[in-house]
């Protein structure tokens, strides 16, 4: 479970005022807002990378407002994916539980179940560099899972792919969610992302975060 | 038939404008090698005094460029990632051994170690004269480096379980990998170049202080013009072949470049 409660963040001139909102444990929320909503800027506070001006974070009952980024038990999906360049896949894959002092067999037994629920057995040493958008994209999915976090944020991860690779992608964030216990947060714009997926949506928009009416997630007929 | 689109004039344009300035730099380099005779570049590049200077200028630069790179790197990264009081004065601060005058920067040291008999003048003082100007072109090098690569990669390090400093050790440091060669690089070649400082605050003293730069000037100022060519074209071979790595290793692309 993650719950907000009345955070309240400033980035320059922008400012989120007292977001509220609670995703159960192992739920799949997504949440809505057009670009510049401060979609980001909300995902980076929950991860501890943007500091709070008012409010709480608790994620399964423990309060993490005041714990640093690596101990909060969330792992994050940025836009960009910002892959480890200097690492092959399986570095990256390995990166969190090797952080976490797992040991090497364990390590290399968590990357090759998430090699083979992924697909990403054929890339394995191969470094980001050459991967095509839904490959790093799938690397960086796996990488944030490697170390089993409680709760995943996603920003914006079917941005940017083609249609194919973009339904390879749903059927996977469904498939990876039966594997995984794990609480999801995912942001976009896109209505259909929220129709396929979600077990709750949520609006941002005005610096504030509500739960979404039926209307707000109807696919627009031209 | 002639193509009405054609760039052909614009680019033949830039390319004579731009012409002149290779032209320029290889006429120099070619001029001094018909100036050159053989046996006399092999005389002077041969005697003991030149053999000392080179093995002097190979250990200096050396060690300036490590010192260089290690000064680059803390403070490339400070003044990319954070926002503090007087930044802006501090910026300024590291430009100035780049915009002083050499001679300036050798007076200074001088008097800053005025206190110490043993380091003026002396084979440390070669690497401090040195390492004094050429750590700011490698600050220079650094910050953008780490300005390219963005704070992306680091973060999701430190959501993934690693401190800031796990995640400058583990992520920051492998991805600027060629910022650092390039920075290394460009402080070596830098320091092997120096002349002003190393004059004033090392002398330029035969199988003591002597680097190749001063070598230059003394076989000048003795009328031996020829092998003041003959240690220059060395420097040369030394700089194009400094510059052949600096190209292939450090302007490599920089992934992990983030927009927000």
């Amino acid at each position: 479970m993650i719950a907000l409660e009345g955070v309240t963040v400033r980035a320059g001139a922008f400012q989120l005022e007292g977001v509220s909102f609670e995703v159960a444990a192992g739920a799949y929320a997504v949440l809505m807002g057009k670009t510049g909503m401060g979609k980001t800027t909300l995902l980076e506070a929950i991860c501890g990378l943007r500091p709070l001006d008012a409010g709480r974070i608790r994620v399964g009952g423990r309060d993490v407002t005041d714990l640093r980024p690596g101990d909060r038990g969330i792992s994050y999906v940025p836009q960009d994916r910002a892959l480890f360049s200097a690492m092959t896949v399986r570095e990256n894959l390995a990166f969190a539980p090797s952080v976490h002092g797992w040991d090497p067999r364990a390590t290399s037994e968590r990357v090759e179940e998430l090699a083979a629920l992924l697909g990403l057995e054929a890339l394995l040493d191969r470094r980001p560099a050459g991967l095509s958008g839904g490959e790093a994209q799938r690397v960086a999915l796996g990488r944030a899972l490697a170390a089993r976090p409680d709760t995943l944020l996603l920003d914006e991860p079917l941005t940017a792919l083609d249609d194919e690779t973009r339904e390879g992608m749903f059927a996977l964030l469904q498939s990876v969610r039966k594997a995984a216990p794990v609480t999801v947060v995912h942001v976009t714009h896109s209505r259909e992302e929220a129709r396929r997926l979600a077990d709750k949506v949520y609006i941002l928009r005005e610096g504030a975060v509500r739960e979404a009416l039926p209307e707000d997630i109807k696919e627009h007929r031209r | 038939m002639r193509n009405p689109g054609s760039d052909r004039p614009f680019v033949i344009g830039l390319a004579l404008l731009g012409g002149l300035y290779v032209v320029l730099i290889v006429a120099l380099v070619v001029a001094d090698a018909a100036y050159l005779k053989p046996s006399v570049a092999w005389q002077t590049l041969s005697s003991p005094e030149i053999r000392y200077a080179v093995k002097l200028s190979l250990i200096a630069t050396t060690a300036s460029a490590i010192l260089s790179l290690i000064v680059a790197v803390p403070l490339g990264y400070l003044m990319s990632r954070y926002e503090f009081r007087g930044k802006r004065l501090l910026d300024a601060v590291i430009d100035v051994p780049i915009v002083l005058p050499p001679i300036v920067v050798g007076m200074s040291l001088l008097i800053l170690f005025r206190w110490s008999s043993d380091i003026p003048y002396s084979k440390a003082s070669v690497v401090i004269a040195q390492f004094a100007v050429a750590g700011a072109f490698a600050v220079r090098t650094m910050r953008v480096t780490f300005d390219q690569l963005g704070p992306r990669s680091e973060q999701v390090a430190m959501t993934l379980g690693c401190t800031r400093a796990q995640a400058f050790g583990r992520v920051v440091l492998p991805e600027a990998r060629h910022g650092m060669i390039a920075a290394f690089t460009l402080a070596w070649a830098r320091s092997l170049g120096e002349f002003g400082p190393v004059l004033v605050f090392s002398g330029a003293t035969r199988m003591r202080t002597e680097v190749l730069s001063t070598s230059v000037y003394l076989e000048y100022s003795i009328g031996r013009l020829e092998g003041a060519v003959a240690i220059s074209l060395l420097m040369v071979a030394v700089s194009i072949a400094v510059l052949i790595v600096l190209r292939l290793y450090g302007t490599g692309p920089i992934p992990g470049r983030t927009a927000r």
